[in-house]
């Protein structure tokens, strides 16, 4: 991709620093130490990292889940203070994020009420994102009446059927076995080609990230911070075939020795009684 | 219904049945003392004769206010501290053990304790069954809300739902199930307290009179009671279950 101009920027996150408890306290925790990241329309951008090193801090800081120590977030132009803007984001979390109580159709319908969307677009935008992912049919099921796999699709559906242009996704795989990641990583190259999406996704998968994404930001251990930005040039929809090539195998295993030295460094952080809990 | 649960439910029947044959057969061999154990029959027609009488339903009214008054206190009580205390974490963590200690203390031995302040009349045996009943239900309380998924708040709020939006359509449904459970446990205490500390110290109702008809050996009105004690209470368990499984409404295999 060439020269960015400032339209083309959707996400725009300058120098944020997350700081955990009092600077100086004991129990003090820098989770994020001045990350910034552009991110541009239609991009799909992977979070990479080794656990607790601020992935989904940042997420959570983008939708507006919570405000950062310091530092700006913009989104479409729109500064972030610590309000989710849910006209232009949706959140896709692990499946057990869906409400048990409800059925998929009022899981839907409630995500909808929250965001103060008119009642008489519910059913239809439901169905309709239902439809996108193969689901239709189980509108009046519960959750736990559905396998794991299809909960993840109903999931995403969720986040889809608001029609935000931006999709933070935290780790929304990471429950699943990993035939089943694959299939849905699929589904949502696809979905991406389709929609022109914007999105974010946290993972610790480096398969999923090389298959997924149009750039990679390797994180590094705690305080996180981005080590490395990896380009995959490859235009969605990605066929499985992708994941053959000596390309795919080549970025894997470059992510892989960008982020072995962090794995340690967050382990050996763990066994170091004076270091940082996990 | 579906196979597995009609079989269950012959089953149950079959081990009912048998228990009430069971108890005929060792009646009428004669083997056991009518005045331990009398025959099912005259059992029956004691309960008959005594469910004619006045005397019988205002005992059975006296019970039965007593169990509802010290129910709707400790719901209330529970329900109401329990919310109060998960609404801060140090006060979870203080109060949480705190509530949980008191609840292994047996209870019964302060009884003499609740005649002593409230006297023999119904109110000791209402304090009572309040007390020992508000433990659990503000413990479930405390679990419901107090260790709630935070996976499901992030969600919510990340839709943009209102603080009253969260409360209603997350932490109440999400909490229900163990709130209920504490409901339920808080019933049985609560029914057991109030009965037992008729039988132990009381002028009326029906831990009195199960108690007085033992002291004057006169098994078939002891046993009658009794009878009308166990039914009432499967009768109010089925109830309760049936409210439970409508208001929930999952249906789940």
């Amino acid at each position: 991709m060439s020269a960015t101009s400032p339209n083309d920027i959707a996400i725009s996150i300058r120098n944020i620093t997350q700081r955990f408890g009092e600077e100086g306290a004991p129990d003090s925790v820098l989770a994020l130490d001045d990350v910034s990241l552009d991110i541009r329309k239609g991009e799909f951008v992977c979070l990479l990292g080794p656990s607790g090193c601020g992935k989904s801090t940042i997420l959570n800081i983008v939708g507006g889940l919570f405000r950062p120590t310091s530092g700006t977030t913009l989104v479409e132009g729109r500064s972030v203070e610590g309000t989710p803007h849910t006209d232009q984001i949706a959140f896709v979390f692990q499946e057990s994020t869906l409400f048990p109580w409800y059925t998929v159709i009022e899981n839907f319908r409630i995500a909808m009420k929250f965001r103060g969307m008119a009642a008489s677009e519910w059913d239809d935008r439901a169905m309709k994102a239902l439809k996108a992912v193969g689901m239709a049919s189980f509108a009046r099921h519960y959750p736990d009446q559905l396998s794991v796999g299809m909960r993840q699709r109903v999931n995403m559906a969720r986040g889809i059927c608001v029609e935000t242009p931006i999709l933070l996704m935290d780790e929304p795989f990471a429950a699943l076995d990993e035939q089943t990641r694959m299939v849905l990583g699929e589904d949502l190259s696809q979905l991406l080609a389709a929609t022109g999406k914007t999105i974010v996704f946290v993972t610790h998968s480096l398969a999923e990230a090389v298959f997924l994404s149009d750039r990679i930001a390797v994180m590094t251990a705690r305080p996180g911070k981005i080590k490395t930005i990896i380009d995959v040039n490859e235009a969605h929809p990605r066929s499985p075939d992708f994941m053959l090539e000596p390309r795919f195998s080549e970025l894997r295993n470059q992510c892989y020795a960008l982020l072995r030295d962090e794995i340690r460094a967050t382990m050996a952080a763990q066994r170091d009684p004076a270091g940082v809990e996990a | 219904m579906d196979r597995a649960g009609a079989q269950a439910r012959i089953i149950q029947l079959a081990i009912f049945a048998l228990a009430a044959g069971g108890w005929y057969f060792v009646t009428a061999a004669g083997g056991v003392s009518r005045l331990l154990l009398p025959s099912p029959g005259e059992v029956g027609t004691t309960l008959l004769r005594l469910i004619q009488t006045k005397s019988f339903w205002n005992s059975v009214g006296v019970t039965f206010s007593s169990i509802l008054q010290a129910y709707v206190i400790a719901v209330v009580g529970g329900i109401v501290a329990g919310y109060l205390v998960t609404r801060s974490k140090t006060a979870m963590g203080v109060l949480e053990p705190v509530l949980a200690g008191l609840f292994t203390i047996p209870l019964t031995l302060l009884l003499p304790l609740f005649i002593l302040f409230f006297g023999i009349g119904p109110a000791s045996k209402i304090a009572y069954g309040a007390t020992y009943a508000f433990f659990p239900v503000a413990l479930n309380t405390i679990a419901a809300f107090g260790h709630f998924d935070e996976r499901w708040l992030r969600a919510a709020q990340s839709m943009g739902a209102s603080r009253w939006q969260t409360f209603r359509h997350i932490l109440l449904p999400g909490a229900f199930p163990v709130l209920v459970t504490g409901l339920r446990i808080g019933f049985v205490i609560c029914f057991a307290s109030v009965l037992g500390g008729e039988t132990i110290a009381s002028a009326v109702g029906i831990g009195h009179n199960i108690a007085l008809s033992a002291e004057q050996m006169e098994p078939g009105r002891l046993y009658a009671w009794i009878a009308f004690v166990t039914i009432t209470a499967v009768t109010l368990n089925l109830l309760i279950t049936s409210i439970e499984n409508t208001i929930v409404r999952r249906d789940r295999k």
